[in-house]
């Protein structure tokens, strides 16, 4: 049992475990950041500012994520390649489009034809987390455009009363106050980001659901030194309990987030707070 | 500061030339790891089975570096077109619906007859439910007869639906599923074979013209020492050329 827990390919999944962590990781705040960024520009004075990040919001809430997933990343990584190869390969003849053909040059690619397997699943994995950064970014500036207008209007004139200009309205007292509106939003982008992860597949990253399959596989004895019937279920229901105690985790630690930013806030949480300390 | 960008720039420059030198290039073998004994993922969690060494050997002769990747059977003639790798070794046959999107080197298997594996001997295979695998030439063949096809994505899923009971039979290559009967003492092969598809070969992209003459010499070559037949002995995969 021990021996075949330790099989090179079981310490695959144990690897695509910590994948999925790093994507988590990074994603996050890269979204949160998109998130802000898209917030900011909707309610921003300049119009086509503010056009642009109500389009961005509205378009890419609109999309199926699956279907942008297809789309977006062979659309980018063609992309890439189609202006590297305009701006290394200035006299190369041949047609890029060859019938159903991508081509470009050698030195155009990306990332190197002769690059190491490792390189590629870098770059795969960033491409992966730049789609779930838009995708969930805009999510997240939903969540942030609401929870902006949601700080009590009298807390904003307050501060203009006071002779604080527009930036140092925005910065001082509508972004600290606005968190507590947002995170019931962002926990549940949260939840809804981790559950996706298993999307990585489309994208050729191999994550835990990827080897979950392989390793539950039948296995006939020809092939393997452990063969074994279907045992795709019992690797599901491992799977099932990770991502379940993932998510326990993460009401935890939100839950506790909650009320560290209640704390001194003008809202019931926070006046309950204040009653509660008295 | 504006010479280091020239520089740089330089650089970049000679060193894209040098890469688009055609020995530099490493070839990219795709392939879906879940076929034995084509191809599968071993213990190690390497990729594995008579494609690999069928692939190496190929490499070698060819004098070209390669390099294996997994990909999804679905998405794996898409992926090749737009460039993610350079071939298709997937114990793909050989068809003319294949053929209009990518290129074939020769076969390296001759046409391997393909069989029916069930639960019982009296399944109804002129009426009944078969399984197969989505974009298979025995998904397509199943397609033309009075059966019900039922398509799955991955082979494993096709054998779990004859166990349960969802489809009375599965047609597949009988390599592959050879060791599954051996090995599950429900599963029987039924005596009615069906010799579809033009043996096995590699897939190319059509504009990669050069690439598919390099396999295809490799191959002849080892067509004619007797080597490949050495190899489908190996891995119990019918017919020698």
């Amino acid at each position: 049992m021990a021996c075949y827990l330790t099989t090179g390919k079981h310490m695959s999944i144990y690897l695509s475990v910590f994948t999925v962590l790093a994507l988590l990781a990074v994603t996050a705040p890269v979204a949160l950041m998109f998130g802000f960024g898209g917030a900011t520009a909707a309610r921003s004075s300049v119009l086509p500012l503010r056009w642009f990040g109500k389009t961005y919001i509205a378009l890419v809430r609109g999309v199926p994520d699956i279907a942008f997933f297809l789309f977006f990343v062979i659309a980018l990584d063609q992309g890439i390649e189609y202006l590297r190869h305009k701006a290394l390969c200035p006299d190369w003849s041949e047609p890029i489009r060859q019938g159903n053909d991508f081509v470009v040059c050698q030195a155009a690619k990306m990332p190197l034809g002769n690059a190491p397997q490792w390189v590629h699943e870098t770059y795969g994995f960033s491409l992966a987390v730049l789609t779930f950064a838009i995708v969930f970014g805009a999510f997240a500036a939903n969540v942030l455009f609401g929870a902006m207008r949601a700080v009590p209007r009298t807390q904003l004139e307050t501060a203009e009363a006071y002779g604080m200009t527009r930036r140092q309205t925005f910065w001082r007292v509508l972004v600290p106050q606005m968190w507590v509106y947002a995170l019931p939003g962002l926990s549940n982008l949260w939840m809804v980001l981790i559950k996706a992860t298993p999307l990585l597949f489309l994208l050729g990253v191999e994550d835990i659901v990827y080897w979950a399959r392989e390793l539950g596989g039948t296995k006939t004895s020809r092939f393997t030194d452990y063969p074994h019937g279907d045992w795709r279920m019992w690797y599901f229901l491992a799977l099932l309990v990770f991502y379940l105690i993932f998510t326990r985790v993460s009401e935890v630690v939100l839950g506790r987030l909650m009320n560290r930013l209640t704390r001194g806030q003008a809202t019931a949480g926070g006046e309950a707070q204040r009653k509660a300390a008295v | 500061m504006k010479t280091l960008i020239l520089t740089t720039a330089a650089l970049a420059l000679t060193a894209g030339m040098a890469l688009a030198d055609g020995h530099a290039k490493t070839i990219r073998m795709g392939t879906e790891g879940a076929y034995p004994p084509y191809n599968f993922i071993n213990d190690a969690g390497e990729v594995d089975g008579f494609e690999r060494e069928l692939g190496d050997e190929l490499c070698a002769r060819a004098e070209l570096t390669c390099e294996w990747v997994t990909n999804e059977w679905d998405s794996i003639i898409p992926n090749l077109v737009s460039g993610n790798y350079d071939t298709i070794i997937a114990g793909m046959s050989i068809t003319d619906e294949r053929d209009e999107v990518i290129d074939f080197t020769q076969n390296y298997t001759l046409p391997d007859p393909s069989a029916y594996l069930a639960l019982s001997a009296d399944a109804d295979l002129a009426g009944g439910v078969i399984a197969a695998q989505t974009n298979t030439i025995q998904a397509a063949f199943i397609a033309d007869t009075g059966a019900t096809l039922v398509e799955f994505a991955t082979p494993e899923e096709t054998i779990a639906a004859v166990k349960n009971g969802e489809a009375d039979a599965v047609l597949a290559d009988k390599a592959f599923l050879a060791p599954i009967e051996a090995d599950d003492a429900d599963l029987i092969f039924l005596e009615q074979e069906e010799l579809i598809g033009g043996g096995v070969g590699m897939g190319l992209r059509e504009s990669d013209g050069e690439l598919r003459a390099k396999f295809d010499a490799a191959i002849q070559s080892m067509k004619d020492d007797g080597s490949l037949n050495a190899l489908l002995t190996k891995w119990e995969i019918g017919g020698a050329f």
